[in-house]
């Protein structure tokens, strides 16, 4: 399997990315950590003429902690985000999901930016961020503009990002210290797409919830917030009686396409049962 | 004939230095194979899934089916060719596939090796969840991942300065 040709573009600033997109058009594709374009590529289902690896522009690199929110570099890979200190310190849940992710060696390439831009609905960090109330930063030919996770994804593949657009970082609130989290993914191998995942961010007060976010994954053509599902928990004290009003809101809302991994009734009761889990162990690991 | 102009790229592999014009398509296992003969990294599935074409890029295991040659430009590299202790002895992983039986039809092995390789250098003494868990990207398709693991512990043990007492299955 041997991609089609291209011309190979590597530019060293965020301007200049943009300016080859712009000038290129939709003959152009950015490169981030290539595991899901250049499959794509070899498959023939994606020949783009002009291929900007963005590897070189060092301004998409690392992450900081800027006020109360965290900053992550587009290009920022997987296993960086794995075994970033701050990220274990102030949002764990990002590494529990990286690591969830693929395998070893894709997530040495694979990076933040590609994963939640890219739009596939099987990708893991799109959820997250929807949970987190991620903001993405993209850069076009007219400065920057930022578009909330939550109303990123538009369809299978299709998103807010306009063809001459970067997604050049992900601005991430600081989640209180003590909040519970957990993801929860149900795959048929290590690898694979979730059948069904969910995501829980939970701040607990005493015995009762004083915040929480739920997000699921891979059982609709984007990403899903819970919104009814967290309002339902909210202010609750997790009880079996809420817990399961808030399942099955959240079951309500998907719609997964019946596939290998499941017939879609099926995958809609592993997305309640993700949550579930999920939230089992969130407030679990909340400190209240 | 292609009209894409030929790029050059330069990387130090297993310790030499190399320099080639590509075209830009060229994937990174074919470079090593066909451009530079280093045909221990194999094509197995070519869809970034069974890890039999898994090299060591500074410091980083990947899947040389899904890069092309144009991103490991000024990197440096490690095949299975590069295994072996200077003195051209087994390096403690290869002697650890040896004693443990850890191949059969032995396609994976280079992929494996290379793996683990990574693994230990980031983490000298893994348990053996951690070495299921770091080697969750290559497939061994006779199945022999009893003796893999057994393989990596013995290297480690070794690297650790500690006798392996386990036997192979």
């Amino acid at each position: 399997m041997i991609p089609g040709e291209f011309i190979y573009h590597r530019p060293s600033s965020v301007a200049e990315a943009v300016s080859l997109l712009v000038s290129h058009g939709d003959e152009a594709r950015p490169l981030a950590g290539g595991h899901s374009l250049i499959p794509m590529m070899k498959l023939r289902m994606a020949a783009p003429e002009h291929l900007i690896d963005l590897s070189g522009v060092a301004d998409l690199k690392g992450m900081q902690e800027v006020g109360d929110t965290i900053v992550i570099g587009a290009m920022t890979t997987q296993h960086e985000l794995v075994n970033s200190d701050l990220l274990i310190a102030k949002l764990p849940i990002i590494r529990e999901t990286s690591l969830m992710i693929a395998d070893p060696q894709i997530r040495y390439m694979g990076t933040i930016g590609g994963n939640v831009a890219n739009g596939d609905p099987g990708n893991d960090l799109p959820g997250l961020m929807q949970c987190l109330n991620a903001v993405y930063v993209l850069a076009g030919p007219d400065g920057e503009r930022e578009v909330a996770a939550r109303d990123f994804y538009e369809a299978a593949y299709f998103t807010a990002l306009a063809p001459e657009e970067l997604v050049t970082a992900v601005k991430i609130p600081t989640p209180p210290a003590g909040h519970g989290f957990a993801y929860e993914k149900l795959k048929r191998k290590v690898g694979d797409y979730a059948t069904a995942a969910a995501a829980v961010l939970v701040t607990m007060s005493g015995d009762t919830v004083s915040s929480c976010s739920v997000a699921l994954t891979n059982v609709a053509d984007t990403p899903l917030y819970a919104a009814q599902a967290s309002e339902i928990l909210n202010g609750s004290t997790l009880d079996a009686d809420t817990v399961t009003r808030a399942v099955a809101a959240a079951e309500a809302i998907t719609m997964p396409a019946a596939d290998g991994r499941g017939p879609a009734e099926y995958r809609t009761k592993m997305a309640g049962v993700m949550l579930e889990r999920a939230l089992a162990r969130a407030a679990e690991r909340a400190k209240g | 004939m292609s009209e894409i102009e030929q790029i050059p790229v330069t990387m130090t592999v297993n310790g030499k230095k190399v320099q080639r014009f590509v075209e830009p398509r060229t994937l990174l296992i074919h470079f090593l194979r066909e451009d530079l003969n280093l045909t221990g990294p194999h094509i197995g599935c070519e869809t970034s899934h069974c890890g039999a074409c898994t090299v060591d890029m500074n410091g980083m295991s990947v899947k040389s089916c899904t890069l092309f040659a144009a991103q490991a430009n000024n990197a440096e590299l490690t095949t299975i060719e590069g295994m072996a202790n200077a003195d051209g002895t087994l390096s403690a992983l290869q002697e650890g596939f040896r004693q443990m039986h850890g191949l059969q039809c032995g396609f994976c092995t280079p992929g494996m090796i290379t793996r683990a390789h990574t693994l230990l250098q980031e983490n000298p003494d893994p348990t053996e969840e951690e070495i299921r868990f770091g080697i969750a990207g290559n497939l061994c398709r006779c199945t022999g991942y009893q003796n893999i693991v057994k393989a990596i512990q013995y290297a480690a043990a070794k690297l650790n300065g500690r006798d392996y007492q386990e036997a192979a299955e």
